[in-house]
């Protein structure tokens, strides 16, 4: 079911294109027992179709929390929150479970892959949640594969893959909704580096197709590769930087 | 997502922990099992009883000499004047919708036949026994009535006697000796198997009533016209309890006992008293019944355990589930399916418990196994409501987990 759009001229991001994810001056308020933590305090973001961001902070910076409400997981306590245009505080759980399988591709630090369940079905995964089911579903699945470079592993099951292997199983996962966001959480935290080299090369180049990417991590090496950084401080942006010289643009 | 996709992943899942499913699945097991024994037994049962009443001969009463008196100083039945031939013809005449009446007496003794040699029952009838009790003869013919009225020295002979004596060669024809008497063979009756206290009814020797009263059953036992008991049968149409009610008066007026003293025979309705054994029976099913039914309560308990375990160890994957688009009722759906998909595993595991149960006390009580299909269908719905109703509050308890929390965990 979609949930029909408010019309207006749509915001665009530095570079011209469309405003993909726009938060304003958004907070995040957990209360501990009797104690409240503001994780996000009166945060502004924006961020335009085709960048490659990297969000970047200490444990407890608010950069998970962000993370959170771009995946569209978690709404914030005060502000609004605009993912493809829509406010995200506005939508049923059923709206947010449709907006999550159609506009974002979530990859996890630990893939998160299901058990007893070959590549190719993990794949077809966000297929089958979609709303109406394509008919094209496996073969949709084995061109996502064969793009992270899987093509002679589509029948294998989790523990017969690398980590490296199992991560670009996650990306293909990702990938095959068609989402306008890949949002990537810590992706090379349980790889080695040159894994994790690789999967960041993967990364840069679907970018360079065109797919928008947010990288959520705490590690300098990674953000490297992104076109922006974003730091997050005690619930706060603290720095926001377009990096020139980012490691992306080998694969362009 | 579809019905088929979430029965493939539960059945996935419930692979992953074969052992653990099965036997999480006993109570289901134990509760379908009883089910289908409950109502195979049943039914068995039931069904044992007809062909016993058939058996019988329908739409009969049985007119006993002695009193009805159980406790107290009461005599055994013929202590006292026993039924005669007259009280026969009376019941003949001057009860309404009376078919057939035959008296029967009884005895036992050895059948001799050459050098073999069998120890068996003997019954003195009427030649209208035949028609009363519903036991016609297969091979040969009955009784004529000049035959039972002249003592003729002929014999009818059960399925068992014919085996004992004469093997598979021809028995009418023949001839038999019954304490040294000769009798003839004129026919065969057709086998009626057990009775309902498991005797063999077709070990048996048939004699014309005077035949028997004189020579069979001993002079000494016998007084005058004796018939020892009366078997009288009605048409179809007729109430017992009125023709029950009609003899009763009419023998208390024929045997002159005073008003408030007490009878000195006793009518009974055979049929009656099985159905009532049919109905005790039926008790003890409603108590399998019970049995069955606190089984899937404890058995469907064990299974929302189970499913609560499950929901526990799966909850990263449930977040992932609803990071990649999985709504509430698609997670609910999903684990709704694996609890049934246990109970219908444990289902069908019972059936086939069951219906082997069932077939082993059919066989030992020697009924017809008779395994109705809608038993079993209606086992199956039991179990998978089972499932449904305890399935529920895991399930929903997996649908309403916050993703990040999901996500995070262990």
């Amino acid at each position: 079911m979609d949930i029909p759009v408010e019309h207006r001229e749509a915001t665009t991001g530095e570079r011209g294109s469309p405003t993909l994810i726009e938060a304003r001056r958004i907070s995040k308020v957990y209360s501990v027992g009797e104690q409240t933590v503001r994780a996000l305090d009166d945060v502004s973001l924006t961020i335009a179709l085709g960048e490659f961001v990297a969000i970047m902070g200490p444990s407890g910076s608010g950069k998970s929390t962000m993370m959170n409400l771009i995946g569209a997981l978690d709404v914030p306590s005060t502000g609004t929150m605009e993912l493809d245009r829509r406010n995200i505080a506005e939508m049923s759980s059923d709206a947010l479970a449709n907006l999550r399988n159609r506009t974002i591709g979530f990859v996890f630090q630990q893939f998160n892959l299901l058990p007893r369940t070959t590549a190719l079905r993990q794949v077809m995964l966000p297929l089958m949640y979609a709303i109406p089911k394509p008919h094209d579903a496996e073969e949709r699945a084995r061109r996502c594969l064969q793009q992270v470079g899987l093509a002679d592993r589509m029948d294998h099951y989790p523990r017969q893959l690398s980590g490296g292997q199992q991560q670009r199983v996650a990306i293909a996962r990702a990938l095959v909704n068609s989402p306008k966001l890949l949002l990537a959480d810590e992706p090379t935290g349980a790889l080695d580096s040159k894994t994790s080299e690789e999967i960041m090369a993967l990364f840069c180049q679907l970018n360079a197709e065109g797919i928008t990417v947010v990288v959520v991590t705490h590690e300098h090496d990674v953000a490297e590769y992104a076109k922006r950084r974003v730091q997050f401080r005690d619930g706060n942006i603290v720095e926001d930087l377009q990096q020139p010289g980012y490691l992306g643009r080998a694969a362009e | 997502m579809s019905i088929v996709d979430s029965l493939r992943i539960a059945l996935t899942a419930l692979r992953a922990n074969m052992l653990r499913s099965i036997l999480t699945t006993l109570g289901i097991i134990i509760g379908v099992g009883s089910v289908i024994v409950m109502v195979a037994v049943g039914s068995g049962a039931r069904s044992e009883v007809d062909r016993q009443i058939a058996s019988l001969g329908s739409n009969m009463l049985v007119v006993f000499p002695g009193a009805s008196r159980v406790g107290g100083r009461s005599g055994g039945a013929g202590s006292r004047l026993p039924l005669s031939e007259r009280d026969m013809q009376a019941i003949r005449e001057k009860t309404t919708g009376v078919v057939a009446v035959s008296g029967m007496l009884q005895g036992s003794g050895p059948v001799v036949r050459g050098n073999m040699n069998w120890s068996t029952n003997f019954v003195g009838v009427h030649d209208q026994y035949n028609v009363v009790r519903d036991w016609p003869v297969i091979n040969g013919r009955e009784f004529t009535p000049n035959e039972t009225r002249t003592a003729a020295r002929v014999a009818l002979l059960g399925t068992t006697v014919v085996e004992k004596l004469f093997g598979t060669s021809e028995p009418v024809g023949q001839t038999i000796r019954v304490k040294n008497v000769p009798f003839q063979v004129v026919g065969v009756l057709e086998s009626k198997g057990q009775n309902s206290f498991g005797r063999d009814q077709d070990d048996v020797v048939m004699l014309p009533m005077s035949a028997a009263r004189g020579r069979i059953v001993g002079r000494s036992q016998v007084i005058n016209d004796s018939v020892g008991t009366i078997y009288v049968k009605f048409a179809p149409d007729v109430s017992l309890t009125e023709a029950q009610e009609q003899m009763e008066s009419l023998l208390r007026q024929r045997r002159r006992i005073k008003a408030g003293s007490e009878d000195d025979f006793n009518v009974r309705n055979l049929s009656e008293f099985l159905r009532a054994r049919a109905s005790a029976l039926t008790t003890m099913g409603w108590l399998l019944g019970a049995t069955s039914a606190i089984s899937l309560i404890v058995g469907g308990i064990g299974i929302m355990n189970i499913m609560l375990v499950s929901v526990t160890e799966r909850t990263r994957e449930i977040g992932l589930r609803m990071a990649v688009g999985g709504r509430r009722r698609d997670i609910l759906l999903q684990f709704l399916v694996e609890a049934v998909a246990l109970c219908m595993l444990g289902g069908v595991i019972g059936v086939i418990i069951g219906v082997s149960a069932a077939a082993v006390v059919a066989m030992s009580a020697q009924w017809p196994i008779l395994i109705a299909p809608d038993a079993i269908l209606m086992a199956l719905a039991a179990a998978a409501l089972t499932g449904i109703v305890f399935g529920f509050f895991p399930a929903r308890r997996a649908a309403h987990l916050n993703p990040i929390d999901a996500l995070r965990s262990e």
